[in-house]
């Protein structure tokens, strides 16, 4: 028999079936989320299916995270319909201030390796990064998910990435997969699998992993996927009282391709306005001035990138030219950096916190940038008007690469800043 | 299925995410499907909308649909009126959400489509006519699962009408 990928083994597990790539199967779910931006369309189709339960109402949570607190009565009228929809089914609510959602389901236990989970929201390939086989879906598949407790998916092609060589001074895993993005482009993945290892994703933290994962969507793949080690088990069994089931990739097993990537002489990485594909090397970046910095977001607001910042910013003052905009990705990050003085360096060196959850990402509230204006931002989109105005202009890097151009009041190298 | 009707395209063609056809500024807070319409396309070309008229098709090239899961993508371009879209390529979630909204969304090379071409779509035959140009275009086939999808009216349909997914 064919050697099986990671994701060719979850799915075929989940569906009773034994598929490879190309294959359609109907698989059951481990866990399913939605979000305030996605869960108001997905009740209506709830509805509109005629449906009077829920499948398994534990297997469910709705984050209240991308417009949170809400900015205005339209807002507040979808979280009302969220609310009444998680009361009246039984399912877990995670209410303003918890965090994104992103951060939330790992970190409060929902799902562990060798997981099936789905998200209305794309970065839900987050938890790739602890061997979960995680995906985006639209809302009407989110209810569909809720009533049956099942999905169907096409068994994906695998990209294999392999980093080689040894995380060099200054640079991240944000740049890692920046890197990779804008080496493939935007689809380069798409309809795929990612399956990211090598020793230099061994040498990462799971903070770090969850980076690299999160943006497997920005290439167009469908799971950023990453096999289990004891730092991964030691993080899951910290944070979840479910059995995690390790799914490794078999030697034999096929790939659409494999990429090696040598980082050992990498750079942090800058991706330019407007596509997350338009990558170059800080060194190649001209002259960028910026207004607002931004630290935050499913990608990169946990408690090792605060640090990494505040290492930085430590006894310092941002830039008078600019703002500097944290939201951690989830309430215990935000008591954890209390506990650890990371809070309080941030905030004396002029840093404004705001709500734990997607802060001004995604253009709702918390820090829309004016016309013509630059801003450093660790998300992981830079799309035209994607903080809220078509006028400004997104660039994303690393935490340490967002804290030093605060310094600067320009995109600066962090590796000037790092002894 | 015989389709009708001229194309509209949108002034950039590739990577069309979907924060560009419908903002986080209106997702986020309108709930009428009509009225989040009015807005399709609006940060990337602020005309779109204007141009558009019942049952025209939206033309565009590769990696369309790319970015966030937003359903209200697809809905909006329901909602504007526009009968199907055409592309080089598309990203996964939103081909996906296309077909659960009962959309029709055709792989096909789209460098001989202009705006205001007329199109005629002969899906069987998996041939797209451009009347206006006098050429063929060939259509990637169907996968099996979205025509039963779109046979049904999209997801919703599919749900009523069967109590679960019968995809095969």
């Amino acid at each position: 028999m064919a050697g099986k990928t990671i994701a060719e083994k979850i799915l075929s597990s989940h569906s009773n079936t034994d598929s490879y790539a190309g294959d359609i199967v109907i698989a059951d779910l481990d866990f399913m989320i939605g979000q305030d931006g996605t869960s108001g369309v997905a009740i209506d189709s709830f509805n509109k299916m005629g449906a009077e339960k829920i499948s398994d109402p534990s297997k469910i949570a709705i984050i209240v995270d991308h417009s949170s607190p809400s900015p205005n009565s339209g807002v507040s009228a979808i979280h009302k319909k969220i609310r009444d929809f998680s009361k009246t089914y039984g399912i877990k609510l995670y209410d303003i201030g918890c965090g994104v959602c992103h951060q939330i389901t790992p970190e409060q236990g929902h799902v562990v390796p060798g997981d099936l989970v789905i998200g209305a929201d794309s970065h839900t390939c987050t938890y790739g990064a602890i061997n979960v086989f995680s995906t985006g879906i639209g809302s009407t598949d989110f209810a569909a998910g809720m009533i049956s407790g099942k999905l169907w998916f096409k068994v994906p092609e695998t990209l294999k990435v392999v980093y080689r060589g040894k995380l060099p001074k200054g640079v991240f895993s944000k740049d890692l997969i920046l890197k990779l993005i804008g080496d493939i482009t935007a689809d380069g993945a798409t309809y795929m699998a990612l399956e990211i290892g090598g020793e230099a994703i061994s040498s990462l933290s799971v903070d770090a992993r969850f980076t690299i994962s999160n943006m497997a969507i920005e290439c167009g793949a469908k799971a950023g996927l990453m096999e289990t080690d004891q730092k991964v088990l030691d993080w899951v069994n910290r944070h979840s009282k479910k059995i995690p089931s390790p799914v490794f990739a078999d030697k034999e097993a096929k790939y659409a391709k494999t990429i090696e990537i040598n980082i050992a002489q990498l750079e942090p990485q800058i991706a330019k306005p407007h596509t997350v594909d338009n990558v170059v090397p800080i060194s190649k970046l001209e002259e960028t001035t910026v207004a607002q910095g931004y630290i935050g977001t499913c990608t990169n607001g946990r408690l090792e990138d605060f640090q990494i910042a505040a290492k930085i910013l430590k006894g310092k003052k941002i830039n008078s030219n600019c703002r500097l905009i944290i939201a951690p990705a989830s309430k215990d990050i935000l008591l954890d950096m209390i506990k650890d003085g990371t809070y309080q360096t941030l905030l004396d060196s002029g840093a404004i916190a705001v709500t734990p959850g997607c802060g001004p990402c995604v253009g709702t509230h918390n820090g829309v940038p004016s016309d013509g204006e630059n801003v450093i931002s660790t998300a992981n989109r830079n799309f035209k008007g994607r903080m809220g105005n078509v006028n400004s202009f997104i660039y994303l890097g690393s935490p340490a690469t967002v804290a030093a151009s605060m310094l600067k009041g320009k995109i600066s190298d962090p590796r000037n800043f790092i002894n | 299925m015989n389709l009708t009707g001229k194309a509209r395209v949108p002034k950039t063609r590739d990577d069309i995410n979907t924060d560009y056809i419908i903002s986080g500024r209106y997702k986020f807070k309108i709930q009428d499907p009509n009225e989040l319409a009015k807005h399709v396309m609006e940060d990337l070309d602020p005309q779109f909308y204007s141009r558009v008229q019942k049952g025209d098709f939206l033309v565009a090239g590769r990696n369309f649909g790319c970015g966030s899961s937003r359903e209200q993508a697809p809905q909006a371009i329901k909602y504007a009126g526009l009968q199907a879209v055409l592309a080089k390529s598309f990203a996964r979630i939103f081909y996906r959400n296309c077909f659960n909204l009962g959309i029709l969304a055709i792989e096909c090379d789209t460098d001989k489509i202009e705006e205001e071409d007329e199109l005629g779509i002969d899906i069987d035959q998996g041939i797209i006519k451009n009347k206006t140009k006098n050429v063929g275009i060939k259509i990637a086939p169907l996968p099996k699962t979205m025509q039963i999808l779109l046979s049904d009216g999209g997801l919703i349909e599919h749900f009523k009408k069967h109590g679960g997914f019968k995809i095969s």
